[in-house]
């Protein structure tokens, strides 16, 4: 395969470096996380195994941000829970629990039907609910098209339609950003990043940072996070891919390697930012209406911005000698080489690439759906391998068009299938695509012989 | 003192619980599918889980023992086919992406609440619902038994009878891969793994051998998540795809394309987890580290454990470097 | 067509002597007839082959320029691609235009690379397939045909394949014996060198007696001593009934061996005939060495200039 030629020219480098960065970005990932708030929630941290037990319930309604103490044996553990009103918690020793719902922290106009205060005995290895009635709760979300759990139900109609296509176009162009990156990878390297999808995980959450933390300008944010994305992605192949691609490690290894990192990854940004759900900028952004479509300003330029953006990538990819380059290493890095282009350094410039658009579209995507959490990332990796897989792995352009086509029917696909199964629609779409056309729209087939 | 002394003792009960032997045979599975044919399978995890779901919905729903084994084994199979089908002709890429997402699928429709009556959603189903027909397999007379350090009730929820089960199990499963193995069938299996068109221009079906790979360690996986949750729940959130890493890193620790490997491995690494976690608790005071942090902590080090295990030492413990090593 | 076994191989050569020189001639007895395959990569037409026929039991040469599309061809009829021209279902080209091939009389158009195989053609590749982490004994039994050891439930029951197992493995030893590959049975084959790794395939395939054995640049990196012995083998080969159809750059030994020679340039069969006339043929000069060369390709003076290795045709 095209890669091994690459990776078989062999010069001794120090993978100890590998061994050190990790470790050091370990022992960092650890001393921001102690100072990071104790408070976590997400549906998914709490895993109920030999030493765990977990307790969990959905307050209807209240949104992110409600806070709940688990008090007992030893142990207190404080969630909140998630944007659909979900929480869970983890105790590592069987017994009695009081759980406490924090009134002041419920959204204005919603109060508690019940008690605040319930006990609950637990097992290791089980998992508990505790149920807290409200009045009034109402799930009011800004964004007309992106709380697809809520739209579902209401049936076809045109004006549903065109908010649908609207919001799917939005879907499309930001997982384009994303996807594009994961296309050149894999058409330089032959290597399917699965950590792709941390790298716009990361964006989004060094997005929050930037806006919201430290109250700077979004546009400056989204320059900075890309430059540090940027800074990951080229880091990221001096000291991780480079070194085993010249290590000689076979694509099954390496593919190995990034399914790691990108778990290594998830408990990192967890550790650092926590569990929560978070929106860049507003909580209640401002939404204007054009005919039957709703939109947040943030939407409009946010997809106003990837469509610059992936135009100067095909500017870039057509008209540049790198940008030739590095289609002629996608092409054949063999044939590449020896016309003397430097593959190493078009590699490098495409991990950089990759992970700067990644960032861009975590920023974007935070901006415009109803947040972002540790796991983005990996909800979309699905949407980003059937959008490549689409147009044919490898080529730049056909993941933009197959990112458009599957972001269009994810999004449609709501009128049929409750939101909650987007993930389901997206890989029933790539089993389809599968069995129909493996090479994808613009792809061809590998070499034999 | 203590502390030290319970870590040991937790170490050494956590090495023969059941879901440890239930882990062991999904990782054999995992082993016939990636150590030995290549395959690239992301979601060992969905298939325990349909496996659990197969077995206690059959069981809540009035099925014998036998009759709701085979269910399992059934689930597996499908499963199997329906992960296999589309992408066994293609790059080993495309079935790893294709069973990640599967296995996610699976588990966010077992919690949805729509299937509530059936599942339990996502609150699970409490194992006393589908635990009877087991336990009522058991010969052994009621009371506990003491053996060494470990006194277990004879037939409980945790008792010495699922004990002796899941075990038997994985000894007699690693023999049963070791039987295949060292057959011309294990031959061309491990041919594939190796170059599947070489294979393919000798004349071998590559597709259906690459699909009774999947169907074997995939009805293992089934069988593993059955054990799995007979001592305890069926909780869709643990069988997720943190398990799946947890049994890729099991098995590539005790060694890949081995026979016990992924039974060592899977033994050593339920006790390196609680020596790494109680060493923790006792030594890092819980101001730096609360039980959550630590709880993240040990995630980020199973998946640098990963990276780190495939890259220096991707023939594990057992395997013999130059045959396990990945590279062609 | 079905007596071949009874034939000699002398008698199939002599057959061949009243075949025409031109492209496409039909054979007096054909093992494989092609008809229209033509295979598409973006706008370059890799292979466009409108007949070809291949003459039982006899060693037929198949050479032209890099990228002439041998190996394209050579994956086309063994199934490990497919034609652009194939029958479709919607559109696709009409009855007549449609790709159709059959060998030993049995139409293959739709048939995977295993049943090809099992049908006896067998093929083996230009860059090596040796199964690196098998010992080469193991890759040798690979390639035995009709094993029920291989069966799923068979395998569990070693009663029921270790005679044909043994019987394998003597076959394994002889055949590694005359490929000089005895003494490396236990080593893993990835620990073989290049040239070796070609020997090890040849006899893998040799392994389940083909009908017909396709071979893609079988001497690309064998020492020249083994080469000769290796000659003397394929010629054994097909003195016992076995078909050739090989694929070689080298002229000497193509000259040395073949029966009939078919060459390709830019996806076409542009000439056909024994080799000495194939050689001295104006379009086949022409397919080499671009127009208006007025050579021999069989002089030797040419060969030693390496100018048969140099020319690289152009494409994009
Ligand atoms: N998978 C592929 N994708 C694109 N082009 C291909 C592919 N396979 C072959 N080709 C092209 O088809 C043409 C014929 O290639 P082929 O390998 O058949 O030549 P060949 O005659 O075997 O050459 P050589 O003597 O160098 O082995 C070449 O131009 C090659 O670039
Ligand atoms: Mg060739």
């Amino acid at each position: 395969m095209v890669n091994t030629a690459l990776a078989r020219r062999s010069s001794p480098v120090n993978l100890r470096l590998i061994f050190g960065v990790i470790l050091g970005l370990l022992v960092l990932s650890f001393t921001l996380g102690t100072g990071a708030p104790a408070a976590h929630a997400a549906s998914d941290v709490c895993v109920a195994d030999s030493a765990t037990g977990c307790f969990n319930g959905t307050i209807k309604g209240v949104g992110a941000g409600v806070k709940i103490t688990i008090d007992g044996n030893g142990e207190n553990v404080v969630v909140e829970t998630d944007k659909s009103g979900k929480w869970n918690a983890a105790v590592t020793t069987a017994g009695t629990y009081t759980i406490t719902l924090d009134e002041k922290t419920l959204p204005s106009g919603v109060t508690l039907k019940g008690d605040a205060v319930q006990t609950r005995d637990i097992t290791l290895g089980f998992t508990k609910g505790a149920i807290f009635a409200v009045n009034g709760g109402d799930s009011g979300s800004a964004d007309g098209g992106s709380t697809p759990t809520d739209t579902a139900s209401q049936g076809f109609n045109w004006d549903r339609l065109a908010q649908q296509v609207v919001s799917g176009l939005r879907l499309g162009l930001l997982l384009a950003l994303a996807s594009i990156g994961l296309s050149l990878i894999y058409g330089t390297t032959g290597l399917s990043s699965f950590s792709h999808a941390e790298q716009v995980t990361l964006g989004g959450l060094l997005g929050y940072t930037f806006a919201n933390v430290l109250g700077l300008n979004i546009f400056l944010t989204i320059f900075i996070v890309m430059v540090i994305t940027g800074a990951t992605g080229y880091v990221q192949d001096a000291v991780i891919w480079r070194p085993l691609r010249k290590k000689g490690l076979s694509l099954t290894q390496m593919i190995i390697v990034t399914i790691g990192l990108a778990l290594a990854l998830q408990y990192t940004f967890q550790m650092i930012w926590g569990a929560k759900t978070i929106r860049i900028m507003k909580n209640n952004p401002e939404t204007f209406t054009i005919g039957p479509v709703t939109l947040t300003y943030e939407s409009v330029w946010a997809m106003g911005l990837a469509v610059i953006v992936l135009i100067l990538v095909g500017l870039f990819l057509l008209k540049t000698r790198t940008g030739r380059a590095t289609r002629a290493v996608s092409d054949n890095p063999a044939l590449a080489a020896a016309s003397g282009i430097d593959v190493d350094r078009i590699i490098r410039l495409v991990w950089v690439i990759a992970t700067a658009l990644a960032g861009l579209s975590g920023v974007c995507l935070g901006l415009v759906l109803n947040g972002i959490n540790w796991q983005t990332g990996m909800q979309l990796l699905l949407l980003m391998f059937a959008a490549v897989t689409l147009g044919g792995l490898g080529t730049a352009f056909g993941a933009l068009v197959g990112s458009l086509i599957i972001g269009m029917t994810v999004e449609l696909a709501n009128f049929v299938v409750p939101g909650d199964f987007k993930y389901a629609t997206a890989l029933v779409l790539l089993i389809i695509i599968l069995l129909v056309r493996p090479q994808g729209i613009f792809g061809r087939k590998e070499r034999i012989g | 003192m203590d502390m030290w002394l319970k870590v040991i003792y937790d170490m050494s009960a956590n090495m023969i619980l059941p879901t440890t032997a239930a882990f062991a045979i999904a990782a054999i599975g995992l082993n016939v599918h990636f150590g030995f044919t290549g395959l690239l399978n992301m979601g060992q995890a969905g298939f325990m889980l349909i496996g659990a779901y197969g077995f206690a919905v059959s069981t809540i729903m009035g099925f014998p023992f036998w009759a709701a084994t085979l269910v399992t084994i059934g689930a597996g199979v499908l499963f199997a086919l329906l992960l296999g089908i589309p992408t066994l002709k293609l790059r080993g890429d495309y079935l790893a992406i294709v069973t990640i997402a599967a296995a996610e699928i699976v588990r966010m429709v077992g919690r949805a609440s729509v299937l509530n009556s059936v599942t339990g959603g996502s609150n699970g189903l409490p194992g006393e619902t589908y635990r009877n027909t087991f336990s009522a397999l058991s010969p052994f007379p009621d009371g506990q038994t003491t053996i060494l350090w470990f006194t277990f009730d004879n037939t409980g929820v945790n008792g010495w009878f699922i004990r002796i089960v899941a075990w038997s199990l994985v000894v007699i499963f690693a023999i049963l891969v070791w039987l295949l193995m060292r057959s011309p069938w294990g031959r061309v299996i491990k041919g594939i793994r190796e170059d599947e068109d070489a294979v393919r221009s000798l004349g071998k079906n590559v597709f259906a051998f690459k699909m009774q790979s999947l169907i074997i360690g995939g009805v293992l996986g089934a069988i593993g998540g059955m054990f799995y949750v007979l001592p305890t729940s069926v909780q869709p959130d643990a069988l997720g795809r943190n398990m799946t890493f947890l049994i890729w890193t099991a098995m590539l620790l005790g060694g890949a394309a081995t026979i016990w490997g992924p039974v060592l491995g899977s033994i050593l690494f339920f006790a390196l987890r609680i020596f790494i976690q109680g060493t923790v608790d006792i030594i890092v005071p819980d101001a730096i580290l609360n039980t959550q942090q630590t709880e993240q902590f040990s995630w980020i080090m199973v998946g640098v454990a990963l990276m780190l295990l495939v890259i220096f030492r991707p023939q594990g413990i057992l395997g013999d470097k130059k045959e396990l090593n990945f590279n062609v | 067509m079905s007596n071949a076994t009874q034939k000699t191989a002398t008698e199939a050569r002599a057959e061949l002597k009243s075949v025409p020189h031109t492209p496409g001639a039909p054979k007096p007895d054909a093992i494989l007839v092609v008809d229209n395959i033509v295979r598409d990569f973006g706008g370059n037409r890799a292979v466009d082959v409108d007949h070809v026929e291949v003459q039982r039991g006899v060693i037929t040469a198949l050479i032209g320029p890099n990228g002439a599309g041998k190996t394209t061809f050579f994956n086309l009829i063994t199934g490990f691609d497919q034609p652009s021209s194939a029958k479709k279902v919607f559109g696709g080209p009409s009855a007549d235009k449609a790709a159709k091939w059959s060998f030993n009389g049995k139409l293959l158009g739709n048939t995977s690379a295993a049943s090809v195989a099992k049908s006896g053609m067998v093929r083996t590749f230009q860059l090596t397939k040796a199964l690196s982490r098998l010992t080469v004994m193991q890759n040798m039994l690979l390639g035995a045909k009709d094993q029920r050891g291989e069966s799923f439930l068979a395998a569990f029951v070693k009663p029921l394949w270790a005679a044909q197992e043994k019987a394998n493995i003597e076959k394994a030893e002889d055949l590694l014996k005359r490929f000089k590959l005895y003494e490396k049975k236990d080593d893993l084959a990835g620990s073989l060198s290049g040239g070796q790794k070609k020997l090890l395939e040849m006899a893998r395939a040799l392994m389940s007696d083909p009908v017909m054995i396709m071979l893609d640049e079988p001497m690309a990196g064998v020492n020249p001593a083994l080469t000769q012995s290796l000659l003397g083998h394929i010629q054994s080969l097909r003195d016992e009934g076995t078909t050739v159809l090989f694929v070689e750059h080298d002229m000497h030994m193509v000259r040395h061996i073949s029966d009939w020679v078919v060459v390709m340039a830019e996806g076409r069969v542009v000439a056909e005939g024994p080799a000495d006339t194939v050689m001295s043929d104006q379009a086949v000069i022409d397919a080499y060495l671009g127009a208006h060369h007025d050579t021999d390709l069989g002089d030797d003076s040419l060969l030693e200039e390496g100018a048969m290795d140099a020319p690289k045709k152009e494409k994009k």
